[in-house]
């Protein structure tokens, strides 16, 4: 490569220099090169740090179970990735993700396959598609989050936002069912999706071309937005533009091999005859295949990363109250909000600590006034027991001057009657001699 | 190259942010290691290919600065780099043309495309530097300069609303010009270097290295190494971001024999054994710049163009970039860069020595 080459006029963006630079030119000059400069190894330099990193892939498998998902996906990364399969008895639907490493040449994919376990085997399916939103948004949420810390590290994390999301149609051969319908509507803004139809193997030829017509006039008219394949760059928009038209694919999966003319083959074999899963006449596997992983693997992480993302982290941050522009398009700096936020923020937690500042004297006053109360019951019972006893001493004392007194009289009376008796005596005697005197007075 | 894969994130990260009561969305386990090649070709190598395609598609951007007191032969040396005319030299040494009183910093954009790949192209020159008699500071502000270029990408990269490709500015090389004194570095080499080691890659050269001899180059050279060394300056490519043992043992032999590369620029051709090759025509010779046994202008070449040249933007995204981003949202409490609340102006932008105008 050492031809010189010349440049058109070609102008990149805008180089707005808005620093204290001093007379830069805001045209771009363009210029030959006189020889071999050696940056066309740029790209090469950074394939090399991308392969040396590893890449990720996340696909999200959307159907009823029994549909054939896990087949789908043995069959496409030719392995087995070990699950059980489920039952139709799940009380709604839960996402179940397994990650793999996969390698080919020198090149690491971590992959992610992302299952929807239970879809369309509740009888009450409104809610069915919420799980699935729930998830979607919390890896965006996850990446949002790591975009925001002060402290990050992006170019090693491990992104697990969902790149592509099959949608698998069951293979009834009339029309899109309103399940399907609903998902897909609520998806669409947040994912790639690619539909898809299952065990087409079901459906004669005839019938599979009507029924894609009438699938994709359905999701035409219901304003379901999905995938569509690039086709900007000359190398691939041929191809994306022909396998378009196929839209969506229908697929057979097969991990089984059956001996086909001298060769093993992936296949499905029934009793009138066998459906190859690789031959494109009998399904369209290989054309998912291409799609997928061969032509637009790299298109659809960035389309993840540059509209659906991007879209989540506008209406999230709108949600939170930031806006890039006010009414008058000034430039609105994400600092305003964030400190009318902030002070909005601390405004309410001050207020809140009031609040609980003024429960908490209050609580203490009624603590205080039961205290009281208690108190004051106890004085009075202290009082009236002091009292009681009070009285109880008196009366004992009372019983007991009474007592004394009885003693006393008591004691006085028979102090008299003592008396009495020795007067009595006394006077007895003298009686007695005075009688003993008459009587012998009376003698004489 | 054989990495070890990014660390799986961890997953309770993930699962807190789901809201309770609903069954709760997966998380994924810990990748399970199937080596697919026994089993058939499934084709995710093409992803080489189409990432090729897209960044070819894209375009890059490369942003290198050079630093040095004027007459070391800078804008020769990068006309030298490109093959072309960059920088539109001061022709004629002319009094009438004044040197400028501070450090100027122009930025001149171009395009050049080679091979399919479009690379836009700006050579940022510092004339002024280290040419009045006091110059004190005269760092300060190219350190602005290069800050300045984060806090724009910083802005953009706040942003509601973004651009699907926020244009870089940023400065991802630094070309250091030492002047082949034969002795050491002077103080303001070491100053300006160690300041904006920091901030930037630096990557030291000899210039006009014509005036050494072999032996007086790689003493001179041995010197230099030593002083950064003892001087704490970390030049690229720096000791502590070596990925792996083999860039480490790649950039160890890079760092301790070939830095700082003693180069010489030409955009004059001559004719030596019957090639057109670029040099500098002295009677007792002709200098052949992209000869080895000349001078290291082809190691320079090589190695900032033809394979670090991704890597010095990689290093300046990932790192300096990064550091300066979180010290800035630091400094703020949290919040991004931008004037506050009522006319209340923020800390300017590091490093001005005057008011900046945002």
């Amino acid at each position: 490569m050492s031809k010189p080459v010349f440049l058109s006029s070609h102008s990149f963006g805008d180089l707005t220099n808005e620093s204290t630079a001093s007379c830069h030119n805001e045209e771009l000059r363009n210029l030959s090169l006189s020889g071999h400069v050696g940056f066309d190894s740029l790209p090469d330099q950074l394939v090399n740090k991308s392969t040396s990193q590893g890449f990720c892939f996340n696909i999200l498998c959307v159907g009823e179970t029994g549909i054939g998902k896990s087949t789908l996906m043995d069959t496409l990364f030719n392995t087995k990735f070990e699950s059980d399969p489920a039952t139709h008895n799940e009380p709604g639907v839960r996402l179940k993700a397994r990650s793999y490493e996969l390698q080919e040449s020198n090149v690491r994919l971590k992959l992610t396959i992302v299952d929807t376990v239970g879809f369309g085997d509740q009888i009450n399916k409104d809610d069915s598609y919420k799980p699935i939103v729930e998830y979607i948004d919390a890896q965006f949420e996850a990446y949002l989050q790591e975009e925001l810390k002060i402290k990050r590290s992006l170019f090693n994390y491990h992104d697990t936002r969902i790149h592509a999301c099959l949608y698998f149609i069951a293979p009834t051969g009339h029309s899109l069912k309103s399940l399907d319908l609903v998902t897909m509507k609520k998806l669409d803004s947040k994912v790639n999706i690619i539909p898809i139809i299952a065990k087409a193997d079901t459906i004669a030829k005839n019938e599979l071309h009507k029924f894609k017509s009438k699938i994709m006039s359905e999701l035409v008219s219901n304003g379901v937005q999905i995938y569509q394949f690039p086709t900007d760059e000359e190398t691939v928009a041929e191809i994306n533009a022909t396998m378009s038209v196929h839209l969506p694919f229908a697929v057979v999966g097969s991990t089984e091999e059956v001996k086909i003319g001298n060769k093993m083959a992936k296949a499905r074999q029934y009793p009138w005859g066998v459906v190859q899963v690789e031959n494109e006449s009998h399904c369209d596997f290989v054309k998912l295949r291409e799609m997928l992983i061969r032509v637009n693997m790299e298109d659809l992480r960035e389309q993840t990363h540059a509209r659906h993302y991007e879209l989540y982290r506008r209406c999230k941050l709108e949600e939170m109250g930031f806006k890039d522009t006010d009414p008058d398009s000034k430039p609105f700096s994400l600092q305003e909000t964030y400190e009318a936020k902030r002070n909005e923020f601390l405004g309410e937690l001050q207020k809140k600590e009031e609040e609980m500042r003024q429960m908490f004297v209050m609580r203490v006053k009624e603590k205080e006034a039961e205290l009281k109360e208690a108190e004051k019951e106890l004085h009075e019972k202290f009082d009236l027991l002091k009292r009681t006893h009070q009285e109880e001493k008196k009366k004992v004392e009372d019983k007991k001057k009474e007592l004394e007194d009885e003693v006393n009289n008591f004691q006085k009376k028979k102090a008299a009657t003592q008396l009495l008796q020795s007067q009595a005596q006394q006077s007895g005697a003298q009686q007695t001699k005075k009688d003993k005197d008459k009587k012998n007075a009376s003698f004489t | 190259m054989s990495k070890g894969l990014p660390e799986t994130r961890t997953d309770a990260a993930m699962s807190e942010l789901v809201p309770e009561p609903r069954p709760k969305p997966a998380v994924p386990m810990k990748p399970v290691s199937i080596n697919s090649n026994l089993l058939g070709y499934i084709g995710i190598d093409t992803i080489i290919e189409q990432m090729r395609k897209k960044t070819m598609k894209t375009g890059f951007d490369f942003n290198i600065m050079v630093v040095g007191q004027s007459g070391l032969g800078k804008s020769t040396l990068v006309n030298t780099l490109f093959k072309s005319q960059v920088s539109r030299k001061a022709a004629s040494w002319n009094r009438e043309e004044k040197i400028p009183k501070t450090v100027e910093i122009k930025a001149i954009g171009h395009v050049i495309e080679e091979g399919g790949v479009k690379m836009k192209l700006t050579v940022i020159d510092t004339p002024g530097f280290g040419d009045q008699i006091n110059n004190e500071n005269c760092w300060e502000p190219i350190e602005k300069y290069i800050n300045e270029q984060y806090e724009k990408f910083l802005k953009e990269e706040v942003n509601i609303a973004r651009k699907k490709r926020i244009p870089d500015t940023r400065v991802h090389c630094c070309l250091y010009f030492i002047s082949p004194t034969g002795h050491s570095l002077r103080p303001l080499d070491l100053e300006f270097m160690k300041h904006l080691s920091k901030v930037v890659n630096i990557i030291p050269v000899i210039a006009k290295a014509d005036t050494m001899t072999l032996e007086e180059k790689s003493e001179f050279k041995q010197r230099v190494r030593k002083e950064l060394e003892v001087n704490g300056i970390e030049f690229y490519p720096q000791k502590e971001f070596d990925e792996d043992l083999e860039d480490k043992t790649e950039n160890d032999k890079i760092r301790q024999e070939s830095m700082p590369f003693a180069v010489v620029g030409s955009d004059k051709e001559y004719q030596v054994n019957g090639k057109r090759v670029l040099g500098r025509k002295t009677p007792w010779g002709i200098i052949e710049v992209e000869n080895l046994n000349h001078c290291e202008f082809a190691l320079l070449r090589d190695f900032v163009i033809r394979t670090h040249l991704q890597d010095l933007k990689e290093v300046t995204h990932n790192i300096h970039y990064e550091t300066y981003r979180a010290k800035r949202l630091n400094d703020n409490g949290g919040l991004p860069p931008g004037e506050g609340l009522l006319g209340t102006v923020l800390p300017p932008v590091p490093a001005t020595p005057c008011p900046s105008a945002e």
